[in-house]
């Protein structure tokens, strides 16, 4: 089975809209889910540059799915839903 | 509560700030201005945290009034966006009373009280009635009911209650204030008492609607940049935890704004260590039992305001920012100064020294990167003019500017620091008893920090704790010794 890749945005924006607070992630989901998941940070993934969607950081992508005003729980909930089909 | 919660609040207060930033550099501010909450809530979208729309956006507008450095308590519920910008544009000098409390989003907290849940269970033993020393609980129809006229809330009853039936209501922004500054009044909105209030900011971190606002000073700031005026930035050692780039990649960044330089903060800090080491030696020899720090200002502003016995035992050094800004002004009278902050405190500082002009937290300075579309991360790196030591860039973290002092002092001065960290109601019961006995028996260095974990808990901070301390941490790690630093 392939891996999930996870990355969390840490561009400008969306660390100051909140991904501070998901740099926990690359420490939960290593211990959570071993190696089924590859996490880290990631300079700007350009998503916020569009059109004032920077309302709407921060930006997680899970494989291609893109996960729009992150928390902890919507990504872990989207790795979950992916482990599951 | 841990250090820097997520909080969705931040989220709003941050975009507003951006657009706020992004209306005053475009075409026409005043009337980007009043668009703000209707750009945020369109016609038609989704209504994530009240009644309706309409509510919504009023909320919205309230909260861009605290944007414009304007306090919202005293804006005219008919005044557009559009006048108080024009107002904030036009006026000489940032307001004083660093907070502003959004009244709209404050009547939904019900007074604190002790409050009896269908839990209780009428039992027998009763020892909430015996446990309440004002009569005030009383068991009816099987069910203890408390007489709100008697209740003191002491909440005693809760305490012994067996099935801990009794809860104790509180009002989150009234918890967190360690010196009674905030409380509703009779119509349920929270008021500040600015007699009493020390700028902790630990009201604004506690408020689960995000009601209590910093009166930004970015509108001006940007004016004075737009008038060509030379504003150096005076950068506080917690900055070096907050973005996601290095500390030169932070001065470019910060330059690319508009500023004519950037300076550390820890420029002043390695003169405050000096000085402050000196006095303590001094001290110490002169046979006084305990000397606190004084670089914190929302610890400077409750001795001030508070416990006025403890001034003889507050060391009379000054603060990093102080030695900074009087450095910047001696060297270059003409510019403007604007301390870098990650909490509210310095903003009352800021007011009482002339020789800092403005202050800007780290939440709008966020937002001013997002508003330029600044990637700090891609940024240059410009070096800073002068070389600080790595104790002076560690007072931001718990400790730190007791340890700085350690570090000039030889091993048989050496200070047994006693640390307070982070500003509640039993460290001030502590410290008004160290003031009354003159002596603290934990140790003859107070290190007084309002904030938990120092600068880096800051309630204007961006960065989640750890991840902030980390990074600040290895710019300490790589900074030379003091000693090597200053003249002694």
């Amino acid at each position: 089975m392939e891996k999930i890749s996870v990355k969390v945005c840490l561009g400008t924006t969306c660390f100051v809209m909140g991904s501070a607070n998901l740099q926990e992630l690359i420490d939960i989901v290593p211990q959570k889910y071993g190696d089924k998941v590859d996490v880290s940070g990631v300079p700007c993934l350009g998503l916020c540059a569009t059109d004032w969607e920077f309302s709407k950081a921060p930006y997680v992508k899970v494989d291609n799915d893109i996960i729009k005003e992150a928390t902890v729980e919507k990504v872990i909930s989207a790795i979950d839903a992916k482990l599951a089909k | 509560m841990t250090i820097n919660t997520p909080k969705q609040t931040s989220h709003l207060k941050r975009e507003i700030l951006v657009r706020l930033i992004r209306s005053y550099l475009g075409e026409n501010f005043e009337e980007s201005t009043r668009l703000i909450p209707y750009d945020m809530r369109p016609k038609g979208s989704e209504v994530p945290y009240r009644c309706c729309i309409h509510k919504e956006r009023a909320i919205l507008r309230d909260r861009t009034i605290a944007g414009l450095g304007l306090s919202i308590e005293d804006a005219d519920d008919s005044e557009l966006l559009s006048s108080l910008a024009k107002k904030a544009e036009q006026r000489q000098a940032p307001e004083s009373n660093p907070l502003t409390v959004l009244h709209t989003a404050c009547q939904g907290c019900v007074p604190s009280r002790i409050y009896v849940t269908d839990l209780c269970q009428g039992c027998v033993a009763r020892p909430c009635e015996s446990a309440c020393k004002f009569g005030a609980i009383k068991v009816e129809n099987g069910r203890s009911v408390i007489d709100p006229a008697k209740c003191k809330n002491c909440g005693m009853c809760a305490q012994v209650c067996p099935y801990q039936a009794i809860a104790k209501i509180i009002v989150p922004c009234e918890n967190a204030c360690p010196v009674g500054a905030i409380a509703k009044d009779e119509n349920g909105l929270a008021q500040i008492d600015f007699e009493k209030c020390i700028s902790c900011g630990k009201c604004v971190a506690a408020c689960p609607f995000g009601a209590v606002h910093e009166k930004s000073q970015i509108i001006d700031i940007l004016k004075s940049i737009k008038n060509g005026e030379k504003l150096v930035a005076m950068v506080a050692p917690a900055i070096f935890g907050q973005l996601p780039c290095s500390p030169k990649q932070l001065k470019q960044a910060i330059l690319s704004l508009g500023f004519a330089d950037v300076v550390e903060v820890a420029e002043g800090a390695d003169i405050t260590t000096k000085n402050e080491a000196a006095e303590f030696k001094e001290r110490m020899e002169d046979g006084q039992k305990f000397m606190t720090t004084s670089c914190c200002a929302g610890y400077n502003e409750l001795v001030d305001k508070h416990i006025p016995e403890l001034k003889p035992f507050r060391s009379e050094t000054k603060t990093p920012a102080y030695y900074t800004s009087e450095l910047i002004k001696k060297e270059t009278p003409e510019v403007k100064t604007v301390f870098f902050s990650p909490c509210v405190a310095k903003r009352r500082e800021a007011f009482q020294n002339p020789n800092i002009d403005y202050v800007l937290n780290y939440e709008e300075l966020g937002a001013w990167f997002i508003a330029l579309n600044v990637q700090v991360a891609n940024c240059e790196e410009s070096e800073f003019r002068k070389e600080s030591s790595a104790q002076a860039r560690n007072f931001a973290v718990i400790g730190g500017v007791a340890g700085a002092v350690n570090s000039l002092l030889e091993d048989e001065e050496k200070a047994q620091a006693y640390i307070i960290d982070g500003l509640n109601k039993q460290a001030i019961r502590d410290l008004k008893k160290f003031a009354k006995n003159g002596v603290c028996e934990l140790g003859n260095l107070i290190e007084v920090m309002a904030c938990t974990g120092g600068c880096l808990g800051g309630s204007s901070t961006v960065n989640a704790y750890k991840p902030a301390l980390k990074q600040l941490t290895a710019y300490v790690n790589e900074s030379p010794e003091i000693k090597n630093v200053i003249k002694q």
